[in-house]
């Protein structure tokens, strides 16, 4: 018995001692730390996604303090945490707009044509070095290799049939798959629109078809459709501005392509009009 | 015996060195060696640490460990005292050096886990000569020699920055390589007996 207590009561009086000691110094080197660092960081989400752009929920709540930076830039926490903030700081809270990532590809496997078979690194990054920007014939779709997915702070990213999918209701609209993404085709929208391009390929229509069966072909017939002027067709797609979006749906239901998604409305099934492997092969 | 204390001091700076040679200490060696103002400033909060746990880890040992004859809790009891000094560190920066404080972030805890400070205090009681006097020198060099290590490298990365370096080797892997080019060199005092 005496060979377990003794080290153990030995070692917990230098513990103890040690804990004293350290008590007394914390009095002696006592910091003010302003509590409105403290408050701030309480109403943030504590996800530390950086998606604010500062290293974390708590280097944020000390810039908002001490360097007066912005109050609305918390994205998962919103326009509660920025009426909070708001209010810790005795000042106007600022409109947030809940935005959360939507992937605009919809090149999946057997729509989309390879340049070629790709075995390296599981990794998006890696995978578009190599020549042609990735596997995949166009330069604009999603490689599926899921480097979103492991940005991901809250898991609400996956994979599916080849191209990244992200649960809206999972997403907190950080970004920072937005940012890690080397084709650059994940955009952060409003969570109140519900109506967004799935593609964002730059080549024309004919050279488009050739190597996506999905993909927008720069037809115009949704700018025609929208009422509100919101759809443009730029770089040969179609692209929506979100602040006069009025989630009427007409360019969903008229693209030919179906390439843009309402998730109001049920999804269109969708047809492949030339098979990918004709493609692969020109 | 200033004789001797010289030559623990040179050997743990040049020839013993503790990251270069040992590679003891590398997670705040590469972490903290951006810039040569905070490098100074961790190379001296281990300096600091590793003489203050030197002299703690031998009254320790020989004051509790040895004459209760539980010396197999060395290590335990090494990181308890090296945790709390940590936390003193940590408290006094905070108080007196806020820039430092704030510079150092998170590898300030994180000496706690380096193992370059239970290093010199595991090998310090493992030298049977080697008394109170010894054993602060030889933290105290040891520290010193981290400390030289990490100025030596931020130097050289702070060189890096304004290189042109082909683009897949920027970053961390061309840290790598001058680190280890770095301890290559230190390698050429590995030889040297300085009259032990």
């Amino acid at each position: 018995m005496t060979e377990i207590l003794f080290p153990a009561l030995a070692i917990g009086a230098v513990g103890l001692v040690l804990g004293i000691l350290l008590a007394v110094a914390a009095k002696a080197f006592h910091v003010e730390v302003d509590e409105r660092i403290e408050k701030i960081s309480a109403c943030l989400s504590g996800a530390n996604c950086g998606g604010c752009g500062y290293a974390g929920c708590s280097a944020y709540a000390a810039a908002i303090v001490n360097d007066g930076a912005p109050m609305g830039l918390c994205a998962a926490g919103g326009q509660a945490a920025a009426n909070a903030i708001a209010a810790i700081m005795g000042a106007e809270a600022e409109v947030v707009e809940p935005v959360r990532a939507v992937v605009r590809c919809a090149g999946i496997n057997g729509a989309a044509a390879d340049h070629y078979e790709y075995r390296g690194v599981a990794d998006c990054v890696a995978a578009s070095k190599l020549q042609g920007g990735g596997h995949k014939a166009c330069n604009f779709g999603c490689l599926g290799y899921g480097s979103c997915q492991q940005a991901c702070t809250e898991g609400g990213i996956s994979i599916v049939d080849g191209v990244a999918s992200i649960d809206g209701s999972a997403c907190i609209g950080c970004g920072s798959c937005v940012k890690v993404c080397p084709k650059g085709i994940i955009e952060l929208v409003p969570k109140k629109n519900k109506v967004y391009v799935k593609c964002s390929s730059c080549d024309k229509g004919a050279a488009m078809k050739v190597k996506c069966s999905a993909g927008c072909i720069g037809c115009r017939i949704c700018e025609k459709a929208c009422p509100n002027g919101a759809v443009t067709v730029t770089d040969s797609h179609a692209s929506i501005d979100y602040s006069k979006c009025t989630n009427c749906g007409l360019c969903a239901e008229k693209c030919p392509r179906h390439i843009i998604v309402n998730e109001d409305a049920p999804a269109p099934a969708p047809e492949c009009e030339e098979p990918a492997a004709e493609a692969a092969a020109v | 015996m200033i004789a001797k204390l010289v030559a623990i001091s040179l050997t743990a700076i040049l020839a013993q060195n503790f990251v270069l040679v040992k590679f003891l200490g590398i997670c705040p060696f590469l972490g903290v060696s951006k810039k040569v103002d905070t490098a100074l400033g961790m190379g001296m909060a281990v300096t600091f640490v590793m003489t203050l746990a030197s002299m703690m880890t031998y009254f320790c040992q020989n004051l509790i460990l040895v004459p209760l004859g539980i010396e197999y809790m060395q290590t335990i009891a090494f990181i308890v005292i090296i945790a709390a000094l940590v936390q003193f560190v940590e408290m006094f920066l905070q108080k007196y050096i806020p820039s430092l404080y704030s510079a150092l972030g998170i590898y300030l805890p994180l000496i706690t886990t380096n193992c370059a400070v239970l290093g010199v205090a595991l090998l310090n009681i493992q030298e049977p000569t080697y008394g109170l006097i010894e054993c602060l020198v030889n933290g105290f060099a040891s520290g010193l020699g981290f400390l030289l290590a990490i100025v030596l490298f931020a130097g050289v990365r702070e060189r890096l920055e304004s290189s042109d370096i082909p683009e897949s080797f920027r970053g961390f892997p061309i840290a790598l390589v001058s680190a280890s080019l770095l301890a290559l060199a230190f390698m050429g005092f590995s030889n040297m007996q300085f009259g032990l």
